[in-house]
């Protein structure tokens, strides 16, 4: 049985999407077998930044509804052994699904994949009640600004109502040499509010605008810092201990690495 | 920091605080609030947990007992109004 985690965090254009993207191809790269589902209906992206939106026939509605079978809506990226995409509707309500289909239809992709990730819309409405119906977990996204941790603080409020517990944090978008003049919180500042524990630190990162042209997702640019940074955290999802790498010599990581993982040297 | 910062901490003479000192200290508030309208329950049980203490020491009207968080400009504060009815003359240690 595979597991289901969704990415969300309340505010919109902190990354979900791209999170999600690079999180679940680094995981078919590492070998594992991922379905990636969109449930922005309306809205959906997930498609062409995976450069997949010339290959959509069905989309989650067609099979939640009961107009295809779910092998049929699913896009396998032919770059990669085992990457499957289940796209949004893009002309559709969020009312097209409810909760109770998103729990069947987890449970269908479970049995078929080792790793189910959901990309949540913004919001706390019906289509971020519809994203986590069928999740075992969480991984919220905020950046180092007041406006995303406020929303990412009452996000983790909601999936821990929800039974939800213990979402893990990736903070995305973080500028190194602005932490370091004091014009941007810290990783540690956010944990401390936030009091959750960090799964993840993406910088900001000028490949990530290139590789979203491209529809290729930067986990597999090699030059790419934010690409190392999901790749990390895919290795660290799928349950290996990777320090957090290296921001521009920000002091500090390793112990924090320490702290959260439980990763030990020497 | 910039040069002017560097001279004026030289001289001793107050610096603003950095930004992110600034970020921080406006979400911590801005949270306290958020947190109690995520769960009215919680102020609920309080109001419970507070009754039942009280009510050890002197009869209170738990009909208009209020419990409400104030916020200042810098701090927030947890604000109980409860009518007195009787003291109780003696109290159960």
């Amino acid at each position: 049985m595979g597991e289901v985690i969704v990415i969300t965090s309340g505010k919109g254009g902190v990354g979900k999407t791209t999170t999600t993207a690079n999180i679940g191809t680094a995981l078919a790269v590492l070998g594992h077998k991922v379905a990636l589902v969109d449930t922005d209906i309306g809205l959906r992206n997930l498609d062409v930044v995976l450069g997949l939106e010339n290959r959509i026939v069905y989309d989650i509605v067609d099979v939640t509804s009961g107009h295809c079978r779910l092998k049929q809506a699913l896009i396998k990226d032919k770059r990669f052994e085992g990457l499957f995409l289940l796209p949004a509707a893009q002309t559709k309500e969020k009312t097209a699904v409810n909760p109770q289909q998103m729990i069947a239809l987890c449970q269908d992709l479970k049995k078929e994949f080792d790793y189910c990730i959901i990309d949540c819309p913004a919001g706390i409405e019906q289509g971020f009640k519809n994203a986590i119906a069928g999740a075992e977990k969480a991984v919220v996204v905020t950046t180092p600004e007041v406006s995303a941790v406020r929303d990412a603080d009452r996000i983790i409020g909601l999936l821990e109502a929800a039974e939800l517990r213990e979402p893990k944090l990736v903070v995305n978008r973080i500028r190194p040499e602005m932490v370091k003049k004091g014009d941007m919180m810290d990783i540690d500042d956010m944990i401390d509010i936030l009091a959750v524990d960090l799964l993840g630190v993406v910088p900001e990162d000028e490949t990530i605008v290139v590789s979203t042209n491209r529809g290729e997702p930067a986990v597999l640019d090699s030059e790419s810092k934010a690409g190392a940074a999901y790749r990390n955290i895919a290795r660290r999802i799928a349950g290996e201990d990777v320090p957090l790498m290296n921001l521009d010599g920000e002091e500090g990581l390793m112990e924090r690495l320490k702290r959260f993982f439980g990763f030990r040297r020497g | 920091m910039s040069l002017l910062d560097f001279i004026t901490r030289m001289l001793g003479k107050d610096v603003d605080p950095p930004s992110k000192t600034v970020a921080k200290e406006r979400l911590r508030l801005v949270l306290v609030h958020d947190r109690v309208n995520v769960s009215p329950k919680l102020l609920q049980a309080l109001k419970e947990d507070l009754i039942r203490v009280i009510s050890d020491y002197m009869e209170i009207d738990e009909s208009a007992l209020e419990v409400s968080l104030s916020s200042e400009s810098d701090s927030v504060a947890l604000v109980a109004n409860i009518p007195v009815l009787k003291m109780k003359r003696t109290f159960r240690a």
